[in-house]
């Protein structure tokens, strides 16, 4: 059995673990309320150009752009995988990479070949380690993340896209639903499906171009996928600190049942010394 | 009362305007341009400078580093870059993105040594753990 004084140092060392889980913890708090508020700023443009997608849909243009067309083959796929920068935040990473791992495999068993671009530190040590192609990467974003900071991520993979490397792009992240779920998921962006024209927009009519279809779609498209992308990487920083906060209050509330178990367990060692001490002087008392 | 058309000024990362105007301008790639109500649909992009709505008279001004001005009938939406966009900034960026993805992967094999050295250190250390042992067996 332990002696009292270890005990002692076990139950202070544990005390330091809390100090510094629950710190995490309203950490995360604060920073999850930020996250979210920056999301909420983040959802007008995404309507507004997903609206402006939907209504180009309806147009007729005579220019049909190669992002809105379907590829008659699929040879290689490209995936965005957007995780955290820093761990200790649960099981949000490993999750997310299980669910595109799980993706990636049925592409693989269709005989089809995967490029993958990572966003997130974790993504990139993740994935570095298997053997894939990594044709891009972006870390280090921080808590608020500035759209024109994915370019170079989103750009290699549109630049593949149109050059006809890849014939299709997923997107694999994190959905905020609240405090507790996150959900993972995998979306396709490319090519961008829109839905089907109602029958008011359905009459024919088509935008004036300035300066001419081709430049302006080409322009919006772009724009229309980094924004989707952006989006869910805001969201993803969202998850992160939610499933942080989670899994700290949960690290600190087993901390406290250690520190109760190791009290008892202290306490008692402590009461049986004593009654010992006791008997001995009895003992000894009685011999003389 | 004027006729009025929505107008939504919106960037990637904040909302910057919404509401009822009689009017917007806007610094279009071609020229400047001038929305009224009922003004036909018309998609173009926009050169860094201001927007101005008209609203009571008023003017109010915005400035866009560039992005995009869409127009239906009845409701106008600037979708707003948030920083100066060219296409060599563009392409300089996906060159960054894959050096950085070439740079990992070449340290993939420097992290295979690492993990062989790992081993043998495991081994090494399971032999001195061995050894001790039969050392402090003599002792008894």
């Amino acid at each position: 059995m332990a002696s009292g004084k270890e005990i002692r140092t076990q139950i202070a060392s544990i005390k330091n673990t809390q100090k510094i889980t629950r710190a995490m913890e309203m950490v995360a708090a604060s920073k999850m309320r930020k996250a979210q508020e920056r999301m909420a700023a983040t959802r007008p443009y995404a309507t507004k150009i997903h609206n402006v997608i939907q209504h180009l849909a309806f147009a007729h243009p005579e220019y049909k752009h190669v992002y809105l067309q379907d590829r008659a083959e699929t040879k290689r796929v490209g995936y965005i995988v957007v995780s955290s920068d820093r761990g200790l935040c649960g099981g949000l990473n490993n999750n997310l990479f299980k669910t595109a791992l799980k993706d990636i495999k049925t592409k693989i068993d269709q005989g089809l070949e995967v490029d993958i671009c990572t966003i997130g530190k974790k993504a990139t040590s993740f994935f570095g380690r298997l053997p894939v192609n990594l044709t891009g990467q972006v870390v280090q974003l921080g808590d608020a993340p500035r759209p024109h900071e994915l370019i170079g991520a989103v750009k290699v993979m549109l630049d593949a896209y149109e050059s006809g490397h890849i014939d299709s792009l997923y997107l694999v992240f994190n959905e905020f639903v609240n405090t507790m779920t996150q959900k993972n998921k995998v979306v396709q962006l490319l090519p961008a499906a829109p839905e089907k024209p109602s029958a008011e927009m359905s009459h024919h009519w088509d935008y004036i171009y300035e300066p001419d279809a081709k430049e302006v779609l080409d322009h919006l498209l772009v724009r229309y996928i980094e924004s989707l992308v952006y989006q869910g990487v805001v969201e993803n920083i969202a998850c992160e600190q939610a499933s942080r906060m989670v899994a700290m209050k949960s690290a600190s509330d087993n901390a406290g049942d250690l520190i109760d178990d190791l009290q008892l367990v202290y306490n008692k060692a402590r009461q049986a010394s004593i009654t010992q001490e006791i008997s001995e002087i009895v003992a000894g008392a009685a011999a003389v | 009362m004027a006729m009025t058309i929505h107008v939504d000024i919106v960037s990637a990362d904040t909302s910057i305007y919404s509401g009822l105007v009689e009017a917007v301008f806007a610094s279009a790639v071609m020229g400047e341009v001038g929305i009224y109500p009922r003004h036909t649909p018309m998609l173009t992009r926009l050169k860094p400078g201001e927007v101005r709505i008209l609203l009571n008279g008023k003017q109010e001004q915005f400035y866009v580093s560039g992005g995009i001005l869409e127009v239906q009938p009845n409701i106008v939406t600037i979708l707003a870059d948030t920083a100066l966009r060219a296409d060599d900034i563009d392409e300089a960026a996906a060159l960054e993105a894959k050096a950085d993805a070439e740079r990992s992967l070449n340290e993939r094999g420097a992290k295979m040594e690492y993990a062989e050295a790992q081993i043998k250190l495991a081994e090494a250390m399971a032999q001195l753990r061995s050894i001790e042992r039969m050392r402090k067996g003599k002792g008894h």
